[in-house]
């Protein structure tokens, strides 16, 4: 078992959340994981990306090899084509929000953007917003998209819901109830898509 | 042992727990903060009453860890590379003055200069200091090493360096850590003199110095951190600094490099297993997360050895970190490539906060320096940096920490009135309120903004120095009274604000306008905090 994979977005939306979920949900499962995280100036609005790497053997770099990713994770629809270099052109899914940060000026036409995303071989554009305001909120989109690469990670169904217990317990019964409602929904959509 | 996932940071920080580190003396700065946020937010350390309160800047935190190793007890001591340069004076003279409790320097270097203005490589402030200097591959490395410069900084009573890169610092994996060791008892050095640099001690302690140069290397030999790794093809030789080794091995699905590999850990380097390396092969690929030093030194001036290849030569882009793919092109393998990225991806810079207090400061200041030319506003470090970029466009510098009050002096003194100095609560503490009164002193015409949102901003938040302060100390180096207004910047003030503004760049002596208005980030997590507690009191 290998898999590498970059998580995209902005900074202030959370994907370490993401990424600590897949982390955990690897760790109870036995395999070794690294975990490039980007701290520091970026993370004031600007893109904001983590490579994640697991695997049943010793990894070596905390950087995944260009053209190697096989997944890219995007809370937002832009910063999933910044990574596209990084993608495995025969095997690599992208897993992406339709939901566009527009802190910038000179935003491209979403149109344009998701159309880019479809081009690839393998793909899942969600709305992740809407699907994570039907379950009870917002707040938890992430998950959802979380839930929307689930099927993609190698990892068991079971170990990922536990460590999303596990993460949002901190925050109350009613934080892991809403996540894991949003992380099925997720889960549904991409399964149903593909 | 219990494994933990933890950040190169991270394991940095439990290893000198573990170390038995009686305190940490840092001031914030990527990638560095983390290890001292771990330390202080760590039971174990609070229990053994570690201290971890922030220091104002990069020497005094450094000072003050020499002056916990002359009373006998471990001390690390954190900064990001350029705080290195604040701290090379203490640094410099603490080589000379040996260690007495060990004495752990760590410097985060930011190659590609990710949150940095520079990527200077800190190896050479160990190689100018004379000490020796670890620099980890992996994370547990990062653990394992700094207990051990704990145990040579004693053992041989230097202080040593700790050298890491962003990409270790923030990257997380699994540590495996080791027995927790006692904290030293205090016991002051056997000669009390030791600490007394006057010349004649200098030169006895710096002759002793030098004459620990051959221990170090042999130890750098016989620790395990420089070790050679045989290989069949003598085509080619391989020296992997640091991380550089994570992506050599990359490269190599089954972990096995077919030329000799010479992995660097430790610094300086051993000579015996660099020369058996050099007879063995026909050339040498140099791999440096960083400056090619050690290529350097070992094609030497006149590059007339065998040859050696890496960032001098072209091999290995100048400047930059590395990655597994630049390495693999080095070593010349086929390396792979994923889909071009399109035309249409707009860049997406980091920027203000909706709602920063910062924003109104400038807004105001843009407005007041219209009636001037362009070019007046020296800045410093800090999230306010940013409105460099548009939609703000306010400053005109940005070099060092506390620079902008001493570059508008300087400005000023060539004619340019008025001078903006813009500077951020943290770095006027840090080294802001010096230059401040150099200005008082020679009354330059020039209005300083202190932009006080109450915390070190951009660095995540820590608690400031200057925290509640600003006013007293300006005054008291000696600003007149007339001539320090505090505003709120705030839209609805703008008109307000404005008119102060006008008539302090209009005065020509020193003025401080100090922009109070907290951070919405630190306002925000404060807010929440409050809920929570307000909860859980509720349920209880
Ligand atoms: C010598 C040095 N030490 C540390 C840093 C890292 N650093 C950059 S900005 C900053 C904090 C600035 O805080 P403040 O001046 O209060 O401004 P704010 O970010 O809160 O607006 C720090 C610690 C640096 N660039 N240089």
């Amino acid at each position: 078992m290998k898999k590498d994979i970059i998580l995209g977005g902005v900074g202030g939306q959370g994907i370490l959340t993401i990424a600590a979920t897949i982390g955990t949900a690897a760790l109870m499962e036995g395999l070794q994981l690294k975990q490039a995280e980007v701290h520091g100036m970026s993370q004031r609005g600007g893109d904001v990306q983590s490579n994640l790497r697991l695997s049943s053997k010793p990894i070596a770099s905390d950087l995944i090899p260009e053209g190697k990713a096989d997944l890219i994770i995007s809370v937002e629809p832009m910063e999933s084509l910044r990574y596209m270099n990084m993608l495995n052109k025969e095997s690599g899914w992208i897993i992406s929000s339709m939901n566009p940060v527009k802190n910038i000026s000179n935003y491209p036409d979403l149109e344009e953007v998701l159309a880019e995303i479809w081009k690839l071989p393998k793909n899942v554009t969600i709305d992740a917003e809407n699907v994570a305001k039907e379950q009870g909120s917002v707040k938890a989109a992430n998950i959802v998209i979380l839930g929307a690469a689930s099927p993609f990670l190698g990892l068991k169904v079971e170990s990922l819901e536990a460590a999303i217990e596990q993460i949002f317990s901190k925050k109350g019964e009613e934080m892991v109830k809403l996540n894991l409602k949003a992380f099925r929904a997720g889960r549904e959509y991409a399964e149903k898509r593909t | 042992m219990q494994q933990l996932l933890l950040l190169g940071d991270e394991a940095i920080a439990q290893g000198a727990i573990d170390a038995g580190i009686s305190g940490v003396y840092a001031y914030p700065g990527t990638p560095s903060t983390e290890i001292t946020e771990y330390i202080q937010s760590s039971k174990e350390a609070s229990n053994r009453n570690i201290r971890s309160l922030w220091s104002a800047n990069e020497k005094t935190a450094m000072e003050s860890a020499i002056g916990m190793s002359y009373a006998g007890k471990k001390a690390l001591v954190c900064m990001k590379h350029v705080g290195l340069n604040v701290a090379a004076d203490a640094f410099v003279n603490a080589g000379i003055t040996g260690a007495n409790g060990g004495l752990v320097v760590l410097s985060a270097d930011d190659p590609s200069m990710h949150s940095s203005q520079n990527e200077q490589d800190s190896r050479f402030y160990g190689k100018f200091s004379l000490i020796p200097c670890m620099e980890p591959s992996n994370q547990q490395e990062a653990y394992d090493m700094t207990r051990y410069a704990f145990e040579i900084s004693e053992k041989f009573g230097t202080p040593v360096l700790i050298r890491v890169t962003t990409r270790l610092a923030h990257s997380r994996a699994g540590v495996i850590r080791k027995e927790i060791l006692d904290q030293n008892e205090m016991h002051l050095p056997s000669d009390l003199k030791q600490f007394v640099l006057l010349p004649a001690i200098a030169r006895k302690q710096y002759n002793k110095l030098l004459g620990k140069q051959d221990q170090f290397e042999a130890d750098s030999a016989q620790s395990g951190y420089n070790k050679l790794i045989d290989g069949p093809d003598k085509s080619r030789g391989i020296i992997a600094c640091g991380i550089a080794y994570n992506y050599l091995m990359e490269n190599y699905e089954d972990g096995i490099i077919p030329h000799p590999v010479f992995k660097v850990g430790q610094y300086p380097i051993d000579r015996n297993m660099l020369s058996k390396l050099y007879e063995a092969v026909d050339e040498i690929l140099v791999l440096e997360d960083g400056y090619p030093i050690i290529e350097e030194l070992l094609k030497g001036m006149l590059d007339k050895g065998k040859t050696v290849r890496g960032r001098l030569d072209g091999s290995i882009p100048r400047a930059g970190e590395l990655n597994p793919n630049i390495v693999g092109k080095a070593l010349k393998l086929e390396t792979s490539e994923g889909f071009n990225t399109p035309e249409i991806l707009a860049g997406r810079p980091p920027r203000l906060c909706d709602g920063c207090s910062h924003t109104d400061s400038f807004l105001a200041l843009n407005e007041a320096m219209e009636a001037y030319s362009k070019g007046r506003v020296f800045s410093d470090i800090g999230c306010y940096t940013l409105s460099a970029l548009a939609p703000l466009e306010s400053i005109n510098s940005c070099v060092d920490m506390g620079a902008s009050i001493t570059m508008a002096i300087g400005a000023a003194d060539a004619g340019l009135v008025p001078s903006v100095a813009a500077i951020g609560d943290s770095t006027f503490t840090h080294s802001g309120i010096t230059g401040l009164l150099d200005a008082v002193n020679c009354n330059a015409p020039i209005t300083v903004l202190i932009m006080d949102n109450s915390t070190t901003g951009m660095t995540g938040g820590q608690t400031s120095s200057a925290f509640e302060k600003v006013d007293a100390i300006v005054r008291g180096v000696g600003v007149e009274e007339e001539h320090i207004k505090v505003i709120t910047p705030l839209k609805r003030n703008h008109e307000e604000n404005l008119k102060i503004y006008k008539e302090e760049l209009a005065y020509e002596g020193v003025s401080v306008i100090i922009a109070r208005r907290e951070c919405i980030q630190t306002l925000a997590r404060r807010m929440k905090q409050k809920a929570i507690q307000k909860r859980e009191a509720k349920k209880a």
